[in-house]
């Protein structure tokens, strides 16, 4: 069932377990995000925040608690169901702008497209072009993603974040590496994207600049959400 | 699947150089394999050439009269006395003789006349075995004619074509005559028309090959022959033709392997070393294949990491590996195996080498096993690497 609000957290918690050691890094974390929504995570170092957006994004399982994204529970489903539900509905913009190096900017753009239908399609092409184009990079589509400077790589993440057209993106620190005049454009960018398109951002920043470009800032603590702006 | 062989091909290309020395490395590994299948296979037509080659596939003789039928009374010895003068004959030998022809595989049937006696020189005298048959056969089951080392080979009335350690104890030579007696003491003067020489010791020291009418008189034997020697198109094929033609006609019908076993134990010997080494290839393609995929998953796990993320699922991941495997091992089979087949090429066959040089048979290179079979152990190989490229943690690879 894909319907009801993007985001709704109960009571989640995250235990690591190193040895006989188990660290609980969230501790009890309640959250509901609605469809459209641009939020900004902001917390210090070691609060959480990517843990948080890790579990969000199924690319980990919480200890105890409840996660449904679009009204649909993934606390027990297999890693295809995750993965089929990663691809369709959640996109993804990781700090250190992760690009395949050996496959070309526009390729990577169609990646999410072309590993759901198995091959590189006409329609996916032309939207990939387009996407290339929105992020300002319709001159480096063919280059190779190793050729293209940390700037252009994470706008080139951003496009692909969007190829399926996903609910919800998930950037843990997207601007983290990039210089003041990137991080501004990259933001604008997302900003942009999520008016135009209504595509719902999670958006992970020690950037109180970058943070006020949200409509709605989250501070965690610990674990915890310590306070939301809402 | 078109999409993880982009995949696939991106990566190889993207690492030219180790893609190159990884290709080359199976290559050579089927190399080896190709070679030694030449190499044994060659080694093998040629043993099987120089023995089996002169002689016959399948011997029909009568069968032997079952002593054991007689039963022995209390009290009594029962001495079984086989005559060594009058050996068994075939009867009425052209009666089997359309069978035979007919059979599977049967390319060449030759009816002998044998027997044993004495050649007289002077004060010299020599025990010989003798062969009588039609001048046209003399070569059918070993090449007579080829190994010629004076004379001719045809067999008229009064002549004889002798071996040439014979004619060398005898001290004779061509056109010289001289006079063969039989186990049946009759007595013929003969002309020595040819001499040969097979490389068979226990030939050349003995034979006598007569025309067979002349022989008839000298063993007294107006009809029948002693049997049939066949040759066939298909050597692996004798035992099989052999069991045949004991039911069909009732005579006793031997195969080439039952009277050569350890010829046939030694080739079986020589294929079985010859796989052992073709093993280790297989083996050393597979261990190579595997650690060059196996480092290439830990290279680039964190783009395996974006990739799962991004929703390929592990299938998707296994397939992009699997097939890095395939593409290596048909790119390094054919390799090794057009290699193999360019370097074997200028060995002549071993059937037509007079000894001497490498005896390998390019046409035993079995190429199509060496690239199915490295493909099947490059794609094995590459299992364990896709498996453990699907298992990576998208988190642990993507990093914090
Ligand atoms: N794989 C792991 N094993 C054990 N502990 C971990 C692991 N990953 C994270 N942690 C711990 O969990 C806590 C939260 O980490 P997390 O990465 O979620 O913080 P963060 O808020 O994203 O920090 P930052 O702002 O530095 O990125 C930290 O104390 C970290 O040490
Ligand atoms: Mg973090």
């Amino acid at each position: 069932m894909i319907d009801g609000p993007l985001v709704e957290v109960h009571d989640l918690t995250k235990d690591y377990e190193e040895g006989d050691n188990v660290a609980r890094v969230l501790k009890g974390v309640q959250l509901e995000v609605a469809r459209g929504e641009l939020v900004a995570l902001l917390g210090p170092s070691g609060s959480g925040k990517s843990t948080l957006l890790n579990i969000l994004g199924t690319l980990m399982r919480p200890t105890a608690g409840s996660v449904r994204i679009l009204g649909q529970s993934l606390v027990g489903a297999d890693d295809f169901v995750l993965t089929e539900f990663r691809n369709r509905h959640i996109g993804f913009v990781f700090q250190a702008h992760l690009l395949l190096p050996d496959f070309t900017a526009l390729e990577n753009v169609m990646f999410p497209a072309a590993a759901r239908h198995g091959r590189e399609r006409r329609e996916d092409r032309a939207r990939g072009s387009e996407l290339l184009d929105r992020v300002g990079l319709s001159d480096r589509r063919d280059y190779l993603a190793s050729q293209l400077s940390g700037g252009q790589k994470q706008r080139v993440a951003v496009a692909r974040s969007l190829m399926n057209a996903p609910e919800l993106v998930l950037a843990d620190e997207p601007t983290g590496n990039l210089d003041r005049e990137s991080a501004d454009r990259v933001m604008q960018l997302l900003t942009e994207i999520n008016t135009s398109d209504g595509t719902g951002f999670l958006i992970s920043t020690h950037d109180e600049k970058i943070a006020a470009r949200c409509r709605r800032q989250i501070y965690m603590v610990d674990g915890k959400i310590a306070h939301d702006s809402r | 699947m078109l999409y993880s062989i982009k995949i696939a091909t991106r990566y190889l290309t993207a690492t030219r150089g180790q893609s190159l020395l990884l290709v080359l490395g199976v290559a050579v590994g089927v190399y080896v394999f190709v070679f030694m299948s030449a190499l044994i296979g060659g080694l093998a037509v040629l043993l099987i050439d120089r023995t089996v080659g002169s002689i016959a596939h399948v011997i029909v003789e009568p069968a032997d009269r079952n002593p054991a039928l007689l039963k022995e009374a209390p009290g009594t010895l029962l001495a079984v006395l086989k005559s060594s003068q009058q050996r068994p004959t075939l009867q009425s030998a052209e009666a089997y003789l359309p069978i035979l022809e007919t059979a599977p595989h049967v390319s060449v049937v030759v009816g002998k006349l044998l027997g044993n006696g004495f050649m007289v020189k002077g004060e010299a005298v020599a025990p010989v075995q003798i062969t009588g048959l039609e001048s046209k056969d003399i070569s059918a089951i070993a090449d007579i004619d080829a190994s010629l080392v004076a004379g001719s080979s045809e067999l008229m009335l009064g002549t004889a074509v002798i071996g040439s350690g014979l004619a060398e104890s005898l001290g004779i030579g061509i056109g010289q005559s001289l006079v063969i007696r039989s186990e049946r003491d009759v007595e013929q003067s003969i002309t020595i028309g040819g001499i040969f020489q097979l490389g068979l010791a226990a030939v050349d020291n003995a034979a006598v090959y007569l025309n067979i009418r002349a022989a008839r008189v000298l063993l007294d034997l107006p009809e029948g022959l002693s049997r049939y020697e066949i040759k066939l198109d298909d050597l692996q094929q004798a035992r099989v033709v052999a069991d045949d033609l004991r039911a069909r006609t009732g005579l006793k019908a031997t195969a080439w392997q039952d009277q050569n076993a350890q010829l046939l134990e030694g080739l079986t010997a020589q294929a079985r070393s010859g796989d052992l080494i073709k093993g280790f290839a297989l083996v050393t393609i597979i261990i190579g294949v595997a650690s060059a995929l196996l480092l290439s998953t830990y290279r680039r796990q964190s783009e395996i990491g974006i990739m799962r993320a991004m929703g390929a699922s592990r299938g998707f991941v296994v397939t992009v590996f699997v097939i890095q495997g395939a593409l290596v091992g048909l790119a390094g089979g054919l390799l090794g195996a057009g290699l193999g087949y360019l370097s074997l090429l200028p060995f002549p066959p071993p059937e037509l080498t007079s000894g001497g040089g490498l005896p390998v048979d390019y046409r035993q290179g079995a190429y199509g096993a060496a690239i199915a079979l490295t493909l099947a152990g490059a794609i094995a190989a590459a299992l364990w690497p896709a498996y453990a490229a699907s298992r990576i943690d998208p988190v642990k690879a993507i990093g914090p």
